[in-house]
């Protein structure tokens, strides 16, 4: 009869036997192979943009291609793309507005100030018919010292916190940089859109989970311009690969001037901007 | 069509057309909820491990208490799930880089801890009514059911020597043991969600951790305080209608001495862990205040003026400083213990409530504000589940499982003091 003192050494003796020819094997990581694939090929593809916002004027073709290539709802105020004003004033105020996300363009000079929450109900009870109402500032034009257009889009940054906190691993980098989102596998916590600090990511309110620019990766990837590039009449939008040194988008920004947003938070944006004031947010 | 989180958010000067409240109330019943789950399996702990005498009443009841609400600290997240039926690719395909990733691993771990000890500290009593109902002849369809539970719950073991039980309460204190860092590892966890977010500036603490831990004990002390109460309370009540011994208790008078000198002893330790809370959480605003990063205009903005009534009245008056003088003024009643309880869960409730929906009243713009109106009346899905209405069921079921768990785990199944 087996003691169980025997069962326990042969159970150990066993186990150690199987592992040491196991260990043998490379485990092979699929991320290390597709960097290796990456490498062979002469050049790889790093995708980045550049904003040009001395050539936007806030006509908002952009946000109404990327909502209709994207199929993200015309009628919804979330967007992947969108265009902010800023207008800025003698007394050195910043007055910022992004109706619609400047889906409509810029068509007013009133700036919205957005809803007012004196006339939000007090308590909370009331019905929803009594929502607040938006407000809007007129500004003299001979007060403004400066106004410019600034569009906005996801960063794809090389340092992305959302693919950090995804608890499922549904956001992903793809090897040439673009973050994405696998609709089939986000679980809808929220944390992405939490963790991205230029608010980019949204709730898709079809099929209820993360949602975000991708550069129209299913028209890049095919020789395509995204949406926006293509939709722009003035040229402020570019995308290029960066590993190309004879692409135009990699020409400027090794040679202009260029920045990018909220560079503190460590998270190496690949949307880089030409002529950014800094009052932008 | 309305984006998720329209309906509750509005917005005031810049914000960026994706920003919403997409954090609601079920996100703050989270912390609130696995915060009572790590608080009372601390309070229970300090009796096993460090041997505090006069909390052994309420060790037991804060461990079976703590198991109760175990099963419902999940619950908030996955009502809060955009799509809840994917909530399993959490424990599936858990992407480790994320804090969130962790919860399947540290829940189980921490739930197997708590359900080991019970089982070590119970065993006695689940062998005696293993054998009790086995002997019992004619037995009903009932007693049969409880047979069957009590004899899967032996898990074949029915030595009740001296020596066995001996060995019980030996594992019993390593478990203790070993559970107060898993304890304060699930909650402290809940809060490095939040710490960890460097796109917020309000939340991104490293104190953020620690801040949850000490208000979970906090908060889980308090919910002891009170639920022990309520079940004397009614024990009492009893035994004044029937004028008979009932359970353990030989009489009203008795039960009276019992209760008031568990909830004395208690009452201490809720202190104490109030001044820490207190303390780390100054400290945490102090110290933004005195650094003035490029952020503080926004957030102070919010702390002193937007949310000024629910930060400095309802959580630090009412829900700290009320009861913290209630406790500490001579000559302390059980009416006032109810009280004050009641007022530092509030107080602990509206910490979570200032952290979570204070730390999305302001834009990423740190040029806007977003205000939260909560949905009271669901009209669908979505309003029932991220309304009033789920906060409440969230908080109610752990007391409806607490009622289920004490039938097979008595709180009271000995004389409670020697």
């Amino acid at each position: 009869m087996i003691t169980r003192r025997d069962f326990l050494k042969k159970s150990v003796i066993t186990a150690a036997g199987v592992a040491l020819p196991l260990a043998a094997f490379e485990v092979l990581d699929p991320k290390k192979l597709m960097a290796q694939e990456a490498a062979d090929t002469k050049n790889g593809t790093r995708w980045a943009f550049v904003v040009d916002t001395y050539k936007c004027v806030g006509c908002g073709l952009c946000v109404k291609a990327c909502k209709l290539e994207n199929e993200v709802p015309y009628d919804t105020s979330v967007t992947r793309t969108w265009v902010e004003r800023y207008v800025i004033t003698k007394d050195g105020k910043t007055h910022a507005d992004t109706p619609k996300g400047g889906r409509d363009g810029f068509t007013t000079s009133k700036i919205s100030l957005g809803m007012s929450e004196e006339a939000a109900p007090k308590d909370m009870m009331a019905k929803p018919e009594t929502k607040p109402t938006e407000k809007f500032e007129d500004i003299d034009p001979n007060d403004i010292t400066k106004a410019f257009f600034v569009p906005k889009l996801c960063n794809q940054c090389d340092n992305p916190p959302c693919v950090q906190v995804c608890p499922v691993g549904a956001t992903y980098q793809t090897p040439d940089g673009v973050v994405l989102v696998d609709r089939t596998w986000c679980i809808g916590c929220g944390y992405c859109i939490m963790g991205c600090p230029y608010g980019v990511r949204f709730f898709h309110p079809v099929y209820h989970t993360a949602e975000k620019c991708t550069f129209c990766y299913h028209r890049i990837t095919k020789g395509l311009k995204t949406a926006c590039v293509q939709a722009c009449p003035f040229g402020a939008r570019q995308i290029g690969n960066l590993k190309d040194p004879n692409d135009p988008v990699t020409k400027i920004i090794m040679t202009e001037r260029v920045s990018v947003l909220k560079a503190e938070y460590g998270t190496k944006p690949q949307v880089f901007y030409i002529g950014l004031d800094k009052e932008v947010r | 069509m309305l984006a998720h989180g329209e309906l509750w958010t509005v917005k005031e000067l810049f914000v960026y057309p994706n920003e919403f409240i997409y954090w609601s109330i079920q996100i703050v019943m989270y912390p609130f909820m696995t915060g009572l789950v790590a608080g009372a399996f601390v309070l229970s702990s300090l009796y096993h491990v460090f041997g505090i005498k006069q909390l052994k009443d309420m060790a037991r009841f804060a461990l079976v208490f703590s198991f109760a609400l175990l099963p419902i600290a999940p619950l908030p997240i996955l009502l809060h799930l955009q799509s809840p039926f994917r909530g399993i690719n959490v424990i599936m395909t858990p992407h480790f880089t994320s804090a969130i990733a962790a919860f399947g691993i540290v829940f189980f771990s921490y739930g197997a801890i708590v359900a080991s000890e019970i089982w070590f500290l119970y065993r006695k009593h689940i062998v005696d009514s293993a054998l009790k109902l086995r002997e019992k002849k004619d037995k009903t369809l009932v007693d049969q059911f409880w047979y069957l539970i009590f004899c899967t719950l032996t898990l074949g073991s029915y030595d009740v020597s001296e020596e066995a039980l001996h060995t019980d309460e030996k594992i019993v204190k390593i478990l203790a043991g070993v559970g107060i860092p898993v304890a304060c590892f699930l909650h402290g966890y809940a809060g490095f969600i939040f710490g960890s977010v460097k796109a917020n500036a309000l939340w991104m603490t490293p104190l953020m951790p620690v801040i949850f831990i000490m208000s979970a004990i906090v908060s889980g002390i308090a919910l002891c305080m009170l639920t022990y109460i309520l079940t004397m309370e009614i024990k009492k009540f009893l035994a004044h209608r029937k004028k008979a011994a009932l359970g353990v208790f030989h009489s009203e008078a008795e039960i009276k001495g019992v209760e008031f000198h568990v909830i004395q002893m208690t009452a201490k330790y809720l202190i104490v862990f109030m001044i820490a809370a207190i303390s780390l959480e100054l400290l945490d605003m102090i110290f933004r205040g005195y650094t003035a990063l490029k952020s503080w205009d926004v957030i102070r903005s919010v702390i002193y003026g937007r949310d000024f009534n629910d930060i400095f009245i309802l959580q630090y008056g009412i829900g700290n400083l009320l009861p913290f003088i209630m406790f500490l003024m001579p000559g302390l009643t059980i009416r006032r213990t109810v009280v004050g309880t009641i007022l530092v869960l509030f107080g602990v409730f509206m910490m979570r409530w200032n952290v979570v929906i204070g730390g999305q009243a302001f834009s990423l713009s740190f040029a806007g504000y977003m205000h939260y109106h909560m949905p009271i009346i669901p009209t669908d899905w979505e309003t029932f589940k991220e309304g009033l209405f789920g906060a409440v069921s969230v908080g109610i079921a752990p007391f409806v499982l607490f009622w289920f768990v004490n039938k097979i785990f008595p709180v009271f199944i000995e004389a409670p003091s020697e």
